[in-house]
């Protein structure tokens, strides 16, 4: 079997910031309280016409020029989201469409904040095995759809925006083994209920439990690519929390990584945060091509999916 | 385990996740309001007694536990059961 190998990442963050001071104004909160309990400063959020097809799009388009690729050349568009408008239709084929990508397949995926890990396995055995040569990944999100704008203890964290990655053929695999696995037990923990109520709901001590418990799955995401956590040039978790961010990360070992923050400045967009943390680091030039990197995902299901990629 | 080797322990483990002092970790305390540590610091510390002391705390346990002497009995209670 051939391998696989991310060509190019592209991101579209949204015009409107809203600061700590600006959330303030309307739930009782502050700047320091959300700063410590969370690590985030600010976030974006989108407006009406950065529709998650929008948002999607343009990610899109970026990467496909980082990739070199046309949008005829594709053979399949995943999409990664679960803050969709509707139930029906999904996004997918329609960012397919605004794209031109007349030849490709396209579906969404909905695995909650991991769905870009899930979606970028997907993707890589598709081009493994042959059933498609070039698959774009677009992760989109708009939680403030979904936000609950007077519940302090989740409204402080949502946040909108997009990321996408181009999968095509490699010699070598460039795309490390996924872990995954869930806790469907837990799956009243993130939820937005449906049937009538449309608004974000989490249990956040269950999940913060849960996720600072998975730190052995994530070294195994190393072991199963053959690197040393030491080796990883960046480590590049869903931005859920800082505070998540820091426990996960200590217990991995990964002493010269650089460790993405981007939920500082851009909240929790959920399945975008992966692709927008990681674009952020390659375009911060502390990455070469061929690096290490290892991505993790976790959240609403509860799901999780993690792999070690290599910097396109 | 006795009650004050409990104690230290938890002691040990709130100075490293939240940076209190060991000699402010009474039984009278509580978590919240006397020693400061915040929901998310308690979770750390309820997932490293687990570890330390080989007993399992469940989240709707967590709530009940108010004080560091409710986090002392508790520990010695779910150890003995083990």
């Amino acid at each position: 079997m051939s391998g696989s190998r991310l060509m190019g990442i592209g991101t579209y963050r949204p015009a409107r910031l809203v600061t700590n001071d600006d959330l303030a104004k309307r739930v009782a909160t502050s700047d320091e309280w959300v700063r410590s309990r969370t690590g985030i400063a600010t976030r974006r959020i989108a407006d009406a016409d950065e529709t998650i097809v929008a948002m999607g799009s343009m990610a899109a388009e970026k990467a496909l020029a980082a990739a070199g690729i046309d949008p005829t050349d594709l053979d399949m568009v995943l999409l990664a989201t679960c803050t969709n408008p509707s139930q029906i239709p999904g996004s997918g084929p329609q960012i397919a469409h605004r794209l031109g990508a007349v030849h490709a397949g396209a579906l969404d995926i909905n695995a909650g904040c991991a769905g870009f890990s899930y979606a970028l396995s997907v993707a890589s055995d598709m081009v493994r095995v042959g059933s498609a040569r070039h698959v774009l990944v677009v992760a989109a999100e708009r939680l403030s759809d979904y936000t609950d704008w007077d519940d302090r203890t989740t409204c402080i964290l949502l946040a909108d925006g997009a990321g996408a990655a181009v999968v095509g053929p490699a010699p070598n695999q460039e795309i490390g083994p996924a872990v995954w696995g869930h806790d469907g037990g837990k799956a009243g923990a993130i939820r937005v209920p449906g049937y009538g109520d449309n608004l974000f709901r989490m249990e956040g001590q269950t999940v913060f439990r849960w996720a600072i418990t998975l730190t052995p799955t994530v070294r195994r995401a190393c072991e199963l690519a053959g690197v040393e956590p030491a080796e990883l040039a960046a480590v590049v978790p869903h931005q859920a929390n800082l505070r998540i961010i820091d426990v996960l990360v200590s217990g991995i070992g990964a002493t010269n990584a650089v460790v993405a923050r981007d939920v500082v400045d851009s909240g929790n967009t959920s399945a975008a945060s992966i692709p927008l943390a990681f674009s952020r680091i390659l375009d911060g030039g502390q990455l070469r091509p061929g690096d290490p990197v290892l991505l993790f995902g976790f959240g609403a299901g509860l799901t999780y999916c993690g792999q070690v990629v290599r910097c396109p | 385990m006795s009650q004050s080797d409990i104690l230290k322990g938890l002691a040990a483990i709130l100075e490293e996740v939240a940076g209190v002092d060991p000699a402010d970790v009474t039984a009278d305390k509580t978590f919240i309001d006397d020693l400061d540590v915040d929901s998310l610091s308690m979770v750390e510390v309820v997932v490293a007694a687990e570890e330390k002391f080989d007993v399992k705390i469940p989240d709707e346990d967590v709530k009940s536990l108010k004080t560091v002497g409710d986090a002392v009995s508790y520990i010695q209670r779910a150890g003995v059961a083990a």
